[in-house]
């Protein structure tokens, strides 16, 4: 996903001061047979968790994102990463639900990850760090969602990534989840999303400083980083959207300079981007992260992925939405989910919003999209009988 | 689906109240080109089925998921698709046949995920339509076909007893039929009188117990 400056006025209504949280639990055991041991989660809350405890709705992250997903952090004027869709009669409505949102493990915002420091060396863990899924993930997500009491969840949702996380969500803990809004997501990543990523990390690994991981303390690999993150940003466009955004025009010169300086607005644009991302995100949290959405499979890799609904309770209900001009996660992968769905009789809606924005299109202020989002969590609610803020 | 804005049209909450008798109590129903959802939204309130839709139109899309209902934005032969066999008790093409493109295909992928089907089309040899053809030598205009040659969504003109022949032919039983003009039912000369015909379909040899629907 990528930064969006989004207009005070789009952004409407806010949460306001939000504040950082954060928890310790001894230890998580991982898909890779490993144990993390101490691990920590970080996250935020907006909005009022019920007596009842069941108008929670867990927002999960995309790549880049972490656990500041609405509102303003003190002394910051850049809201969090979904202040479009998480706020007072928003799509997740902070009037009526209680919203998490917690960084993922392998992260670099405050959940244990490779920036973390290894209690057995006393250093960070850099490549020391075991590699994680989606499902290690959303394995943290239910230790932090049983701390905060919570025995089911109204809803679990996030674009991307997100997306993959909330569809984990449903068939790793089927009976505390009541819906799933799995948007711009798949549920295997494709060989095309796989080899975006792989280059991604080969741009991180080529770079000398990148050291074998071994790099803090000293300069970080952030050419290497940037570049991730310049093809990265490519993938979440659409060629409609940069033919909109920066046409053919020159950068800062009347014609072109005939030499390898930059001539076009959006060689300057990218690099930009990716200069930006350096300054706050980690080369190894980006190797980590990627290759968790690479293994991700919710077939488990064997059998069809109707066999992974299979147990999913007849009373559970997904919105499942994907954009016309995301090319990087196709509205085919969404279909395919729906399909599993139906297959195995579950109550699932499908959308394809119509955009030219590409795979970003969920992180952009869109009315539909908070319109069908407040309108499915009501019927969800009512359907659960939960009694809103 | 386009269907004619349902104040206006008498007969036509004629036809969803047809739909909405025939259709029991808290079966599946899949409604194809399910368009903003008021049908389904009857049969949901009136019925306690557990109702799906499937809209191709976006818009459309929106207005049903805001009045609660389950759909699949696409189109039918993909939405159809996606169900295993006996997904449904119903399924529901009001107004919609004559605007599918392939009605076979259509017409058996309803009858495989659906063990009975709705159907309700405007009957093209309605009186006026065939005086208005007799009379001004263009193609009509009427109630039932409220639209000009250029801009219908129909892309089939059929009368009643071209569905009865289709059906015939096509080995699909028809289980009860309703056939409506302005003012009531037509209960003789339907394919001279009626506005709009109302088929309940079953694949042929399907056993049942039938309810008495006329």
């Amino acid at each position: 996903m990528s930064d969006y400056l989004i207009s005070e006025q789009a952004r409407g209504p806010s949460v306001g001061e939000v504040a950082p949280q954060s928890v310790d639990f001894p230890s998580l055991s991982l898909d890779s047979g490993e144990r993390l041991e101490p691990v920590t989660i970080a996250y935020e809350t907006y909005g009022e968790l019920n007596e009842e405890r069941s108008n929670a709705v867990l927002i999960a992250h995309a790549l880049s994102g972490d656990a500041h997903a609405a509102g303003y952090h003190q002394g910051d004027d850049r809201p969090g990463w979904w202040e479009t869709m998480i706020g007072p009669g928003k799509g997740f409505d902070t009037d009526r639900f209680f919203v998490i949102c917690s960084n993922v493990i392998g992260g670099c915002k405050g959940s244990t990850g490779p920036i973390s420091i290894s209690p057995a060396t006393g250093t960070e863990y850099g490549l020391g760090f075991p590699v994680v899924t989606v499902g290690d993930m959303v394995r943290a997500q239910k230790l932090l969602v049983d701390h905060l009491g919570i025995e089911r969840l109204l809803s679990v949702s996030g674009g991307s990534m997100g997306g993959m996380q909330a569809l984990q969500w449903t068939v790793a803990y089927p009976e505390a989840v009541a819906s799933c809004i799995p948007i711009a997501a798949t549920a295997k990543h494709s060989p095309m999303q796989i080899a975006f990523n792989e280059v991604g990390r080969l741009a991180i690994m080529s770079d000398p400083k990148w050291n074998n991981g071994d790099y803090y303390g000293g300069p970080a690999p952030d050419s290497g980083l940037a570049v991730a993150r310049m093809i990265g940003h490519i993938t979440y466009l659409s060629d409609e959207s940069m033919r909109a955004k920066f046409g053919r025009r020159l950068r800062d010169k009347e014609t072109v300079g005939y030499d390898f300086t930059m001539d076009f607005e959006v060689e300057s644009y990218l690099r930009h981007q990716g200069e930006v991302f350096t300054r706050r995100f980690d080369a190894n949290t980006y190797l980590y992260v990627t290759k968790a959405l690479d293994y991700f499979d919710l077939s488990g890799g064997h059998g069809p992925l109707e066999e992974a609904f299979r147990d999913l309770p007849a009373d559970m209900r997904f919105l499942v939405i994907a954009f016309s001009s995301d090319w990087l996660y196709p509205p085919y992968q969404s279909k395919h989910i729906v399909r599993a769905l139906k297959g195995n009789g579950i109550d699932c809606s499908y959308l394809e919003m119509r955009s030219s924005y590409g795979h970003d299109a969920f992180l952009l202020e869109n009315k539909d999209l908070t319109r069908m989002v407040w309108h499915f969590l009501e019927t969800t609610a009512k359907q659960w009988g939960v009694r809103l803020g | 689906m386009d269907r004619p804005p349902d104040e206006e049209e008498s007969t036509l909450r004629r036809d969803y109240q047809f739909i909405v008798d025939s259709i029991p109590e808290g079966v599946r129903v899949l409604d194809l080109g399910c368009g903003e959802g008021t049908l389904l939204r009857m049969l949901v309130d009136r019925k306690k089925v557990r109702g799906t839709g499937i809209e191709i139109v976006e818009e459309r899309v929106y207005e049903a998921v805001t009045k609660g209902l389950t759909v699949h934005h696409g189109d039918f032969y993909e939405g159809l698709a996606y169900y295993p066999d006996d997904s449904f008790d119903y399924v529901v093409l009001s107004q919609t046949l004559q605007q599918a493109q392939d009605t076979v295909a259509v017409l058996s992928e309803a009858l495989r995920v659906g063990r009975f089907v709705v159907a309700s089309f405007p009957n093209f040899a309605h009186w006026k339509a065939r005086l208005q053809l007799l009379c001004t030598g263009r193609a009509p205009v009427t109630r039932a076909l409220p639209y000009q040659w250029y801009d219908t969504p129909n892309v089939h003109s059929l009368s009643i007893k071209d569905f009865e022949a289709f059906a015939h032919h096509q080995g699909i039983q028809i289980v009860a039929h309703c056939y409506f003009t302005r003012w009531g039912r037509a209960r003789f000369w339907p394919n001279l009188r009626a506005g709009y015909g109302v088929f309940v379909l079953a694949r042929k040899g399907a056993v049942f117990g039938c309810r008495a629907v006329e």
